[in-house]
């Protein structure tokens, strides 16, 4: 790819910041599609929400001297019982305010579907690479593993690594990595046994380069496209199967609340029609996932070599 | 077929085999086996004369294979919660299941097969688009999130269906006339209050499934519709109905059933949420109190009886795939 | 027109309007099919002769279109029928054969299934008088025991026998026409003898007119009455089959003639015509063969028209090989 990329372009183009690099011509397809730019425009604005959450919400929900009880199951749009701000997306039972506590929970809800998705890469990357590399008997024992594993639903694998190992952040993402971390091996072991075919491989053994020189520098970089794919794909199953979990009990606890525990605990005010306690959190999510799916669409139809011409 | 069919059920009890260890190392092994299976108040004596009594004082792998013992003979331990049999608890409750993911099943292939075709023979109409940005929303939907606006909406402000519970009830396998709706196998399908009571959940958990089957079908009809038989079809002079229903139709069948079928059990595992949310009294309702309040034997059980359902689903979409498909039957034969 | 013709095609034009332009895949194709004979349809791959097939059978699917000419069978057009009337001529009066035999079985069928349906569409007969005229064409295109074989799915086949049954299913309603697209190009060559040899047998014996869609000239020379060449969507030549093939009048005929490996004296490197087939997206102006033609000239930029150069033979060339080059120079 980079071969020919350089190989068109460099007499055609007498400037040089018009080169096309494989980064620019993948920037450049990616924009092709307009859905997936406002998929990249709305979860960069999440993403800037969540960092920024402690410095732009209207209040810290979970510090207990800022809530007042009085102001609990507000509607949306009153004004606080101080008369300092207005209470846009209503509060719940504790007085707290939605919009606030959203900001706080895509923290937790981003922070822990990344973080697992990228620990997860990180494993299944790393053992998708060595069974196609070393193959024989470590492929057979990985690649059974996965079958195994892919074998049973998330929420089920997640549901009986929790019910080992109790509740809690930690415990949450250890399910999701172990739920995720076959995805990211059969991606990698099925590029990487083409991959390793190639002449590039041969030139490196032939130069007697260590095993994971060979398998880190020069496999894995080749393999990388379809890992993308599917890393994103998978950071927002992290998040919605973390909000499920939350929101189930068996997730993150009360103190520090993911989306997902927000929407559980409005749960028994809408039967009274207190429907924000509920419904907002459950937008936030769904705008997160929807958003990341949309690029993750695209980045499939770009870097998948059998859509290329 | 024979042979085959051998070789898988080898193959499954291999599975099971594996998973009864990966659950006994899990709950006997990680936590500690005193506390999940001696009730808390129990005093010293009696603590010892249990961990004699369950053999947890023999070595590990005989503590496997004694729970193996039991397990093969139905014994899966008592709940601490209920005072019951673990799987008979787990028994009950499975109808209720059974019948919500068999409900949600259905409705992914009455509402998907014809959306999926209709976007397959018509690709680039608007409807075709409208159905495709919907089966996107369909994935990216929080299942539980949409339960929760479903009750809002059609159960607290409409008011048109309830929002919870399984409603009446009525037996089939019980003793109908004598004690009707009372004793046997209890279902909700059989009654309007209990088919009212299971459409919201229903819809709930089929959600993903649907457009599981759109996507399935359209790219199906897609790929098929290319096929020179599908051209060579036409050039006999057939209807369209018939090439769509006859040439096009079964060809696709095969893999959306195959996905349905093998999707059939993790419709119960993800039942799990939809039970929750409208307090559907299934065994996924019954898994997450028991984990909840930590009554491992339950949760022992359910684990060991889902992996058997997952198995058991397995090899029954197999063989109806080579039922379906004449050129694997044919292999198979071979092998 | 005589009055036997089964079918006369007149300036069809079929395109096909895609995102990066219109592609002329038939542009000005005009022949004739005289009944029970057999014309030979040559060209590459892409030269548009699989198109003026499927236009015939009314199978152009979006986004082509047949835009212009009339295709006549017998007087009437087809290009003005409706969908339904269409439908009941195929596979009945115009049957289709394809090229490969693997792929126009449903693989989920049984043979009795895919035949039965065939005759059901046309005939209104009993289930089980269709299967007996079902077992009865599968007899007559040689498949052996055939009450067993319809019983068969069609991985069960091998390739040729394959292509028996699509034949047999062709020959159901004993059409008038049939077009066959390259039938045998995915055959062994010894059962592409045989079925040759079958066809040319039925087609003299009921009368049926064949189009036979080839790239290869050995096959028309063997089997066809007349013969037209395609390039790039139109027909450059076209005559009886023992003139064109002696006497080429078009320099791609030529060409082709001359790169039929078997025409090359044995040590000497083979012949072919030089450069690609040009992409009907964009063709050039004038003759679409002059940036391969050895015989190209300054005239050949402007768009010759297909003139009879001799009685029954015509050729769309300004310098057709009967002339000397230095005519045009």
């Amino acid at each position: 790819m980079s071969q020919s990329a350089i190989g068109e372009a460099a007499p055609a183009a007498p400037r040089k910041d018009k080169v096309e690099t494989p980064f620019r011509r993948f920037v450049s397809e990616f924009a092709e599609s307009k859905v997936a730019l406002l998929g990249l425009v709305v979860f960069a604005i999440i993403a800037i929400i969540a960092i920024l959450a402690p410095w732009i919400a209207p209040q810290n929900p979970y510090d207990l001297a800022q809530l007042d009880i009085m102001d609990g199951r507000l509607e949306p749009g009153s004004r606080n019982g101080s008369d300092t701000f207005n209470y846009l997306l209503g509060t719940d039972d504790q007085g707290r305010d939605m919009l606030s506590g959203i900001m706080y929970g895509l923290r937790i809800s981003l922070t822990v579907g990344a973080g697992s998705a990228l620990i997860a890469c990180i494993v299944g990357a790393s053992l998708g690479l060595l069974a196609a590399y070393v193959g024989k008997r470590t492929d057979t024992v990985i690649m059974r593993l996965v079958d195994l594993q892919l074998s049973f639903p998330s929420i089920l694998v997640a549901l009986m690594i929790l019910a080992f190992l109790g509740k809690g952040v930690m415990n949450v993402v250890i399910a999701l990595v172990i739920v995720e971390w076959a995805y990211y091996a059969r991606t990698v072991r099925g590029t990487a046994l083409v991959e390793r075919r190639r002449e590039y491989i041969e030139a490196a053994q032939c130069l007697a380069l260590p095993t994971h020189r060979i398998m880190f520098r020069h496999l894995l970089p080749n393999c990388l496209p379809p890992l993308i794919v599917i890393a994103t794909m998978q950071v927002a199953r992290a998040i919605a199967l973390e909000a499920t979990l939350s929101f189930l009990g068996l997730g993150v606890p009360i103190t520090e609340p993911s989306l997902g525990l927000l929407i559980a605990n409005g749960y028994e005010y809408m039967l009274s029609g207190k429907y924000w306690i509920s419904f907002y959190p459950g937008i936030a999510l769904l705008v997160t996932i929807v958003s990341i799916n949309l690029m993750g669409d695209q980045l499939r139809d770009v870097l998948n070599p059998r859509l290329k011409k | 077929m024979t042979v085959y069919l051998v070789r898988r059920l080898i193959q499954a009890l291999f599975v099971v085999l594996a998973m009864s260890l990966i659950v006994f190392i899990g709950v006997y092994a990680i936590g500690d086996p005193v506390e999940i299976l001696i009730s808390p108040d129990a005093d010293q004596i009696e603590r010892e004369r249990a961990i004699r009594a369950l053999g947890l004082d023999l070595p590990l792998w005989q503590q496997y294979l004694v729970f193996l013992t039991n397990a093969l003979q139905g014994d899966l331990g008592r709940s601490f919660v209920f005072n019951e049999p673990a799987l008979r608890l787990i028994l009950q409750r499975m109808p209720a299941t059974l019948e919500l993911a068999f409900g949600a099943t259905f409705l992914a292939l009455l509402i998907g097969l014809p959306l999926g075709l209709y976007a397959g023979l018509r690709p680039n109409s608007p409807a075709s688009k409208t159905i495709m940005a919907g089966s996107i929303l369909g994935f990216s939907l929080p299942t539980f999130w949409v339960g929760l606006m479903l009750i809002m909406v059609f159960a607290v402000q409409l008011g048109w269906l309830p929002s919870t519970g399984r409603g009446e009830t009525c037996s089939v396998l019980g003793f109908i006339g004598i004690t009707p709706c009372s004793s046997g196998v209890q279902w909700s399908f059989l009654t309007t209050d209990g088919l009212a009571h299971m459409v919201m959940p229903a819809i709930n958990l089929a959600l993903f499934k649907i457009s599981l089957v759109i996507r399935l079908t359209r790219a199906g009809v897609r790929e098929t519709m290319l096929m020179d038989y599908v051209k060579f079809a036409r050039a006999k002079g057939l209807s369209p109905a018939r090439v769509t229903f006859v040439h096009v139709f079964k060809n696709i069948l095969i893999p959306v059933v195959t996905v349905v079928g093998l999707e059939l059990g993790s419709t119960i595992a993800f039942s799990v949420v939809t039970e929750s949310v409208f307090a559907w009294p299934g065994m996924g309702k019954l898994i997450i109190d028991s984990i909840n309040v930590l009554d491992r034997p339950v949760i022992v059980a359910y684990l060991m009886i889902i992996v058997l359902m997952f198995i058991t689903i397995n090899l029954v979409v197999d063989l109806t795939y080579s039922l379906l498909d004449p050129r694997v039957r044919l292999e198979n034969k071979g092998t | 027109m005589s009055a036997a013709a089964t079918l006369e095609v007149r300036n069809l034009r079929t395109h096909f309007f895609t995102r990066a332009g219109v592609v002329k895949a038939v542009d000005d194709v005009s022949f004739t099919v005289e009944r029970g004979k057999v014309l030979g349809l040559v060209g590459e791959s892409g030269s548009g002769k699989t198109v003026t097939g499927f236009s015939v059978l009314g199978l152009v699917d979006s986004p082509g279109r047949i835009v212009g000419g009339e295709i006549l069978f017998h007087g009437r057009d087809l290009t003005k029928m409706s969908e339904r009337e269409m439908r009941d001529l195929r596979g009945n009066r115009i049957a289709m054969i394809f090229q490969d035999p693997m792929m126009t079985l449903n693989p989920v069928l049984r043979v009795d299934t895919q035949m039965i349906e065939t005759v059901l569409a046309h005939k209104k007969v009993s289930r089980e008088e269709a299967r007996q005229r079902a077992r009865d064409t599968l007899g007559m295109v040689g498949i052996p025991s055939p009450d067993e074989r319809l019983m068969s799915y069609p991985h069960q086949f091998s390739g040729g026998m394959r292509q028996r049954v699509a034949i047999a299913i062709a020959l159901l309603h004993e059409p008038e026409l049939i077009v066959a697209d390259e039938p045998t190009t995915a055959l062994d060559v010894t059962i592409q003898g045989q079925i040759l040899a079958e066809v040319q047998k039925l087609a003299s014996t009921t009368g049926t007119s064949l189009i036979w869609i080839t790239h290869d000239l050995s096959v028309v020379a063997g089997l066809a009455d007349d013969v037209a060449v395609m390039y790039a969507g139109r027909v450059v030549e076209k005559g009886p089959v023992s003139q064109v093939l002696d006497v080429p009048l078009h320099p791609y005929t030529a060409g082709l003639i001359g790169s039929v490996p078997s025409r090359n004296k044995r040590g000497e490197p083979l012949r072919q015509i030089p450069g690609m087939t040009p992409s009907l997206l964009n063709l050039p102006p004038g003759c679409a063969f002059r940036t391969r033609c050895p015989r190209a000239a300054d005239v050949c930029l402007t768009e010759p028209g297909i003139r009879e150069l001799q009685p029954g033979h015509e050729a769309r060339c300004f310098i057709p090989m009967n002339t000397p080059t230095e005519q045009a120079a």
